[in-house]
């Protein structure tokens, strides 16, 4: 009988996931990923929202300033290798161009603007490279704090 | 777009600071919490990054 029952606190996690629909957190959550900080100006936590579009953008601008490599064309041509890579490679490349991806409109204008800078030895480059996809993997925390926030299990 | 080139160390102190920033927003629930967590995060890299960077001088040789 006692294995029925369930805790207060699971039950109002379960709450919670029921009662805020997918139309209330998705569209936040959305727009965080495609302007990053956006998400929490429309829920209205406008400071935060202000510190993460600065740390997103300028570790990304950093990146790009010190011309990172960008993964989209070595996943792609990953794709089409004969024999195909190895694990490691296909990781690094398929992480790095999610990383590249998760940064939103920030990628997509460098990739518009035609920034395709190779991966070429230096530390420099080699720093830039990481800058570009840490903004990207921020962003997916920001995007984490903001599905929170909308599904009000954080303020 | 103008082309920096940083240190090792600038280029960490940097890193370490505004991944301390997103970390310290996204991580607690006031905001002083966020502060004090925000600086403990950079307390954090920053030690890793004078303790691995002596480990790797004296490893050297």
């Amino acid at each position: 009988m006692a294995s029925n029952q369930v805790s207060p606190a699971a039950a109002g996690t379960q709450q919670h996931q029921e009662d805020v629909p997918v139309s209330k957190w998705l569209p936040p959550v959305l727009l965080a990923w495609f302007l990053p900080g956006s998400g929490h100006f429309v829920l209205k936590r406008h400071a935060r929202g202000g510190f993460i579009t600065f740390a997103v953008a300028a570790m990304f601008l950093f990146g790009i300033m010190m011309q990172g490599a960008t993964f989209q064309k070595a996943y792609f041509d990953m794709k089409e290798m004969t024999p195909p890579p190895d694990l490691l490679t296909r990781v690094i490349n398929t992480g790095g161009f999610v990383g590249n991806l998760a940064t939103g409109v920030l990628y997509m204008m460098t990739a518009w603007f035609g920034y395709d800078q190779a991966d070429v030895a230096g530390h420099v480059h080699d720093y830039g490279t990481k800058f570009l996809v840490a903004a990207g993997l921020l962003n997916i925390l920001a995007m984490v704090d903001v599905f929170e926030i909308a599904t009000r299990r954080k303020e | 777009m103008p082309k920096v080139s940083l240190t090792h160390f600038e280029a960490s102190m940097l890193f370490a600071l505004l991944t301390s920033i997103v970390l310290g927003i996204v991580s607690r629930r006031s905001d002083r919490e966020r502060l004090m967590y925000g600086l403990y995060c950079f307390g954090c890299f920053v030690f890793a990054m004078f303790a691995l960077s002596w480990l790797m001088y004296l490893g050297h040789g």
